[in-house]
């Protein structure tokens, strides 16, 4: 892996990524006045928590060993429920959404343990059916929140910060320490890395993956109910692609498609690398079909780039 | 175990074909390789021996290409090579046969033979005639019972590594590296590697045989070098030396195998099998392990032995029968039951069943026993490094730091991280599936007391193995199996290993069980 050892007594390496978030943080800072103001970041952090969040859940999934693609059609449910279920009452509408993004979790999480089948193939079933459960409840309508409390939360601040920024770096935090410091994220990389060799040393498998199952619904709900209320509406549509964004984010941080390995502060650095690069680029007025190819090539050359920084250590010394 | 150490072979005079010179190799912060030589001549097996770590690998790879020597030269044939890569090596006629074998499982034997070098007609299209014939012609040299269209993935492990020696002989070698051959074979099987390795000899093929087995290099090398801490030692004619000289080169001191020091005092019944049955696996097993006795269980690969511990250990479904611990019956579903109720199973197969290879050593060290170094759910990794250390001094696991890749440390070293990992977990019954395969002499009888010290302070423990002298070594008394059966139990220390041999092989009436 590339690092910088020395840094906190060669303990903590610097991922790739967050050296890559650094440049075109300097970059984008010298090529336009209005990026470095407090607006502009936080906008930034509030920008990505959308697909923050998600990638947080995803990023365990990914060490698990699995994926989950349903989350953009989860967002998009969680967010349809919390709006049009507020005719009875906001909490039982914000409610409702979570638990049906953990509820879809678990379905997955139980599916691919008890059977066994690809997480990729029975997620992306989930993602093609659950789209359908949305037309389904909205009948094609988009919902628009009556509630300005809902609406008026997601542009609210605390200080300085908006709500969902400090939400987006709160969890970060949580799930950089349940991965690093809990048995269940220890179970996580273990179950990943070798699941034969989990097995024998008595780890539940099927538990785990369940668990990263549901924290993943959880945070596409969490991230859907966000949206809803940043919008003040909720359209069927919503969601649509962002399995990619999330992906994509986890993949730049560094956590690898096979399990095993990642982190959440790679995760991050993935997640503000794409809002830096969307943000910036926009600031600068990148037409929009340009920032996409430019964000795919960068994707790729990371890639390229880690592989043959990380090439050394197949020849690591064998003692 | 006839392999008998009385017919080694005078040294061949001749020109050596392949000879290293000062080879120097370093990698950042270790000196693997200083200043060594070797050579091969034709027609020759010269022994390479070393405990893991004195650099046999590093040298071999070295000589195949897969890595480049800081200082030195190789000459082969009188010409001085530079192996940029191994295919280069493979070219010049250097082929190393892996010890984790590198076949597409889902080819066929020829396709595997000839992979990357079938052979071609017009338009670039395959030659299946002459494919078929060629490997024919490969196959009759390795006299195995397999044909040119099985496909691999169905082979057993020795089938697969003939496979992989036929690959050699495709590339008409002039020399052959063979690393650690034996190590997956029964010992049934390895007469079929001898006979390949000896038809080689004869055809003027310099072999360099890298083993851990005394028997089978004073049985079937010319010469032995030595390596130590990436030194060479010394190079002697097998004829001239002995097992002694040999394991003094290697660990610098004289080393037996203790049999006198086995556990003597036992308890009450820790384990108890009884008519345990798997349809299809194994059928009717029963035995007891009492506290503090080390029980052998001994057969062939395949007799059903590994299978019998999954299913005391809850990994497969027995169709009838009990397996009582500890006075409970317990028939446990699956393996965390077994884990939590106090049962240990270190498995036959390291790196595929006992380690997180991506994982430091610390990590693996403490993964069946999260919740003794967590507090409120939180693990401290405080008492993670108090762990560690303790089994890291216990056991003299040598690994630079805790934050090493076990994948990167050698078998006996992997081997004791695992051990360690379940003593962690405080067990009462210990089950070890061929705990030394692969395993240097000197880590191999540290395990061996290591096994024998637990069993004295009041563990259970049954010991899965396939080598006699092991089962020996360390067996209050030995379960044979044979095809599916418990087909006789002998007192450890009073059995003959004819009687032994009988029993896992089927031969002679079938002993009744004690």
């Amino acid at each position: 892996m590339m690092s910088i050892k020395g840094f906190f007594r060669g303990k903590t390496v610097i991922q790739p990524i967050w050296v890559f978030v650094i440049a075109i943080f300097i970059f984008f800072s010298f090529m336009s006045e209005y990026f470095l103001s407090w607006g502009n970041i936080t906008n930034i952090l509030v920008q990505t928590s959308t697909i923050g969040l998600i990638a947080l859940g995803m990023t365990l999934v990914m060490i698990n060993g699995n994926i989950d693609l349903s989350v953009g059609a989860t967002l998009g449910l969680a967010a349809s429920l919390a709006v049009g279920l507020q005719e009875f009452s906001m909490t039982f509408a914000i409610l409702a959404a979570l638990g049906s993004g953990m509820l879809l979790g678990a379905l997955n999480g139980l599916i691919v343990w008890k059977t066994g089948v690809n997480a990729f193939i029975v997620t992306l079933g989930a993602m093609l059916g659950v789209r359908g459960l949305i037309f389904l409840y909205t009948g094609e309508q988009s919902f628009y929140a009556m509630n300005f409390a809902f609406s008026d939360f997601g542009m609210s601040t605390v200080g300085p910060m908006p709500t969902l920024a400090i939400i987006f770096l709160v969890c970060t935090l949580i799930m950089h320490l349940v991965l690093t410091r809990t048995g269940h994220g220890r179970n996580t990389f273990a179950v990943g890395g070798n699941p034969e060799a989990s097995i024998d040393a008595g780890i539940r498998l099927g538990r785990h993956m369940m668990i990263n199952f549901i924290i993943v619904g959880f945070f596409a709900a969490l991230a859907g109910v966000l949206l809803a209320s940043q919008m003040g509406a909720a359209t069927p549509n919503l969601g649509r692609d962002y399995e990619l964004w999330v992906i994509t984010a986890v993949v730049l941080g560094g956590t690898k498609l096979t399990g095993g390995y990642g982190s959440i502060v790679g995760t991050l650095g993935g997640v503000l690398a794409i809002g830096i690069l969307r943000n910036g680029m926009n600031l600068m007025q990148v037409p929009a079909f340009y920032v996409l190819v430019i964000l795919g090539a960068i994707l790729i050359s990371v890639l390229i780039i880690d592989k043959k920084l990380n090439a050394p250590s197949a020849k690591e010394v064998r003692i | 175990m006839n392999a008998s150490s009385t017919q080694s072979r005078q040294p061949i005079d001749a020109a050596p074909i392949l000879e290293l010179q000062g080879i120097t190799k370093r990698f950042p912060g270790v000196v693997a390789l200083n200043n060594v030589d070797f050579d091969v001549r034709p027609g020759e097996v010269h022994a390479l021996l070393g405990e893991n770590g004195a650099g046999k690998s590093t040298l071999m790879k070295v000589l195949a290409g897969k890595h480049q020597a800081n200082e030195g030269t190789i000459v082969l044939g009188g010409q001085e090579m530079a192996f940029e890569n191994p295919k280069h090596a493979k070219r010049a006629g250097v082929v190393l046969i892996h010890q984790e074998q590198s076949l597409v499982a889902e080819m066929t034997v020829a396709e595997n033979i000839f992979l990357g070098s079938l052979p071609r007609k017009s338009f670039n299209r395959v030659d299946w005639r002459k494919l078929r014939e060629d490997t024919n012609a490969i196959l009759e040299r390795l006299k195995c019972g397999f044909q040119h269209d099985d496909i691999v993935g169905s082979l057993s492990i020795a089938k697969k590594q003939m496979v992989e020696i036929g690959r050699a002989l495709a590339f008409t070698p002039r020399v052959v590296v063979f690393d650690e051959p034996t190590a997956s074979l029964t010992d049934h099987e390895k007469p079929v590697l001898y006979d390949v390795i000896n038809s080689l000899c004869e055809q003027g093929v310099g072999i360099v045989y890298i083993s851990h087995r005394m028997d089978e290099i004073f049985h079937l090398s010319h010469r032995i070098s030595v390596l130590r801490d990436g030194e060479y030692t010394g190079t002697v004619n097998t004829a001239d030396t002995n097992e002694d000289e040999i394991t003094r080169m290697m660990i610098g001191r004289s080393l037996t195998l203790d049999h006198a020091s086995k556990p003597s005092e036992f308890g009450d019944n820790m384990l108890e099998v009884r008519n345990l049955t798997v349809k299809r696996v194994f059928e009717d097993v029963s035995f007891n392990v009492r506290k503090g006795e080390i029980v052998g269980m001994y057969g062939l690969v395949g007799a059903g032995r590994s299978e019998v511990a999954e299913t005391i250990f809850g990994l497969r479904k027995p169709s009838t029968g009990d397996v009582v611990l500890d006075g409970d019956v317990v028939n446990f579903r699956n393996s965390h039951d077994a884990v939590v109720s106090g049962v240990a199973l270190v498995p036959e197969d390291r790196k595929d069943q006992g380690l997180i290879l991506g994982m430091n050593c610390r990590d693996n060290m403490t993964l069946a026993s999260l919740s003794s170094v967590s507090s409120l759910g939180f693990m401290t990794s405080a008492k993670e490094r108090e762990v560690y250390d303790k089994y890291h001094q216990a056991m003299k696991i040598k690994t630079p730091s805790w934050r090493q890749k076990v994948g990167n440390l050698s078998g006996g070293n992997q081997q004791k991280i695992v051990i360690g990992k379940w003593l962690h977990t405080q067990p009462k019954l210990l089950i070890l599936d061929e705990p030394t395969r692969g395993i240097d002499v000197g880590s191999k009888s540290e395990i061996h007391t290591l096994v024998k010290d637990l069993a004295k302070s009041g563990y259970a423990v049954l010991v899965i193995s396939s080598e006699m002298p092991e089962v020996l070594g360390l067996s209050n008394r030995i379960i044979a199996m044979y095809d599916g059966r418990v087909t006789a139990e002998f007192d450890g220390d009073n059995v003959s290993e004819d009687a032994l041999v009988q029993a896992i092989t089927g031969m002679g009436k079938q002993a009744q069980a004690s």
